[in-house]
């Protein structure tokens, strides 16, 4: 067995396990602890695919930046969960048939993809030479340019709309106004009184 | 029998990196206290051994043999992991820094990307840790930290961005190599303001004075590590100044030519030519350390919506705005910095 084989049967039982994990835990913050373990093995697996760059971009954008501010949510959150649970059986059907058309999906999916390893599956890219992050860019600006241009504008409409959502002025908020902090000045804040008139 | 060997060998380069980082870790401390003292008409540490320079060492006694305490409440599991989880990426980011010309643990093809990754992961460390104490100040330390480091580091990002587009690679001993050809080819002078703003958030990313809100003692006691005692806090202590090196050195690789001599090009390049690379390597990287230290003792501390302020609404304008301008340079190829272009 090679070690390549090893560290992928390690570390895609670890993804499955944490990724349970995250479902299971009663704890909100370490179900994200278990999350950002379970992107640390996907990385991992990438990294097995000579996929350098995705990897390191998983790390970077989900684990560096979305799952912090997921923790940053949840920590503030005080949630008591055993309220919630009571009634959770109530919800078996519908998670039964989610569950179920999900799994069809992904049975019919793979199992078209399966039938024809070599052909379906890209397991490397050789372009221009073996740097991955080369072939990735060139691809994505070439062949790919479309698609990659509609997910940067699906991304700046989102920006976009979250920011107007928080534009909303309510007169009950206060705001700083650097523009009219910075344009203090001495006369405005400070007031000299003459000894004579002190004395009066 | 192949294997085991280069994994000695590996195992060898590894302690020739950490166990020297470990006691320049502990002599930064020692001429923080010095060069801060001196900045403001104090001796700083003197009873220890002459001038004493066995300070560090007393202070890493006393932390190992103090008590650990866990607060009541605390979350006893994530407590102590969290300054474990601020130290390893710490540590690891080392092991793709070129510290000569020959001498890098992994020379690997996303360097950039690698270190971004890793130096991105030490904010869990503060998040747990504010979290798990059960500490309202540490709690409030931590939050605020959580929101700088995001900020700064997309401007961090972008600044990075600029130099591996002149570069044209994103492995650091090519960065390097890119530079060679003397003072003036290095890219502190074509990205000049991502250099500086690089630096800023570097402090910023590091939670030092002028950006240490997130510790703030006259306002949150300590932050994040209040409740920490001990080796943990030890662990804390030992990440932020290994994160403040890897910032100056990083600064010294992206913008000053890593080992290259600066002298080359010049008539002095042969002068200097038997002076190894790791040496100059070293010279720029106490220079910024040193600044760092100046930083401490100059400035007072931000005020917390200014952090923000300067982080999204200054920084990251002129990031965006310095990169166009920078694939104008490219597309023009500005000698000597974009040459690379084939």
């Amino acid at each position: 067995m090679s070690t390549e084989l090893l560290i992928f049967i390690f570390f895609s039982l670890l993804l499955v396990f944490s990724a349970l994990k995250v479902i299971i835990v009663n704890n909100s913050v370490k179900a994200a602890i278990f999350l950002v373990l379970s992107f640390f093995c996907s990385a991992v697996l990438w990294l097995l695919m000579n996929a350098e760059f995705l990897s390191i971009i998983l790390i970077l954008v989900y684990v560096g930046a979305v799952m912090v501010l997921f923790l940053f949510v949840v920590m503030m959150l005080d949630i008591n969960l055993s309220n919630i649970k009571e009634k959770f059986v109530n919800y078996l059907p519908l998670g039964l048939f989610i569950f179920l058309v999900i799994a069809l999906l992904l049975i019919l999916f793979f199992d078209n993809q399966f039938s024809d390893v070599d052909r379906n599956i890209v397991t490397e890219i050789n372009i221009l030479n073996d740097n991955n992050t080369m072939n990735l860019g060139y691809l994505l600006f070439t062949e790919y340019i479309i698609a990659f241009e509609i997910a940067g504008i699906i991304l700046l409409l989102g920006i976009i709309s979250s920011i107007t959502l928080t534009q909303q002025k309510n007169n009950d908020n206060k705001y700083q106004a650097p523009h009219d902090q910075i344009n203090v000045t001495k006369s405005d804040r400070l007031k000299i009184i003459k000894d004579e008139e002190f004395r009066k | 029998m192949q294997t085991l060997h280069s994994l000695y060998n590996i195992l060898v380069d590894i302690i020739l990196i950490v166990i020297p980082l470990f006691l320049i870790v502990a002599y930064v401390t020692y001429s923080e206290r010095k060069i801060i003292g001196f900045m403001q008409a104090r001796l700083g540490p003197s009873r220890v051994g002459p001038y004493g320079l066995l300070q560090p060492i007393a202070d890493v006694i006393k932390l190992l043999s103090k008590e650990i305490i866990i607060p009541s409440g605390a979350n006893k599991n994530i407590f102590i992991t969290a300054p474990i989880i601020m130290l390893v990426p710490s540590l690891l980011v080392w092991s793709v820094i070129p510290l000569s010309e020959t001498f890098v643990l992994a020379n690997i093809n996303a360097g950039i990307l690698f270190i971004l990754a890793f130096t991105s992961l030490s904010v869990y460390g503060v998040i747990l840790a504010g979290w798990s104490s059960n500490s309202k100040y540490a709690f409030l330390g931590s939050m605020r930290s959580a929101a700088q480091i995001i900020a700064y580091e997309i401007a961090m990002g972008f600044a990075l961005v600029g130099v591996l587009m002149a570069a044209g690679s994103l492995n650091l001993q090519e960065i390097i190599l890119s530079q060679s050809g003397g003072f003036f080819h290095w890219y502190w002078l074509p990205l000049f303001p991502l250099f500086i703003i690089y630096f800023i958030a570097g402090v910023a990313e590091t939670n030092r004075a002028p950006f240490d809100v997130s510790e703030g003692e006259s306002e949150l006691v300590a932050g994040f590590h209040v409740e920490y005692s001990g080796i943990t806090f030890a662990l804390f202590f030992l990440a932020e100044y290994m994160n403040l090196i890897l910032i100056s050195i990083l600064a010294s690789i992206m913008f000053f030519g890593g080992w290259l001599s600066p002298f080359q090009g010049t008539w002095l390049e042969i002068f200097f030519d038997w002076v190894p690379g790791f040496i100059w390597l070293s010279l720029k990287t106490l220079i910024f350390i040193f600044i760092f230290l100046w930083l401490r003792a100059t400035l007072p501390r931000y005020r917390y919506d200014q952090i923000m302020r300067l982080g999204w609404k200054v920084f990251l304008p002129i990031t965006l705005i310095w990169i166009f301008f920078e694939g104008i340079m490219i597309y023009y190829n500005i000698e000597p910095w974009f040459s690379y272009v084939k």
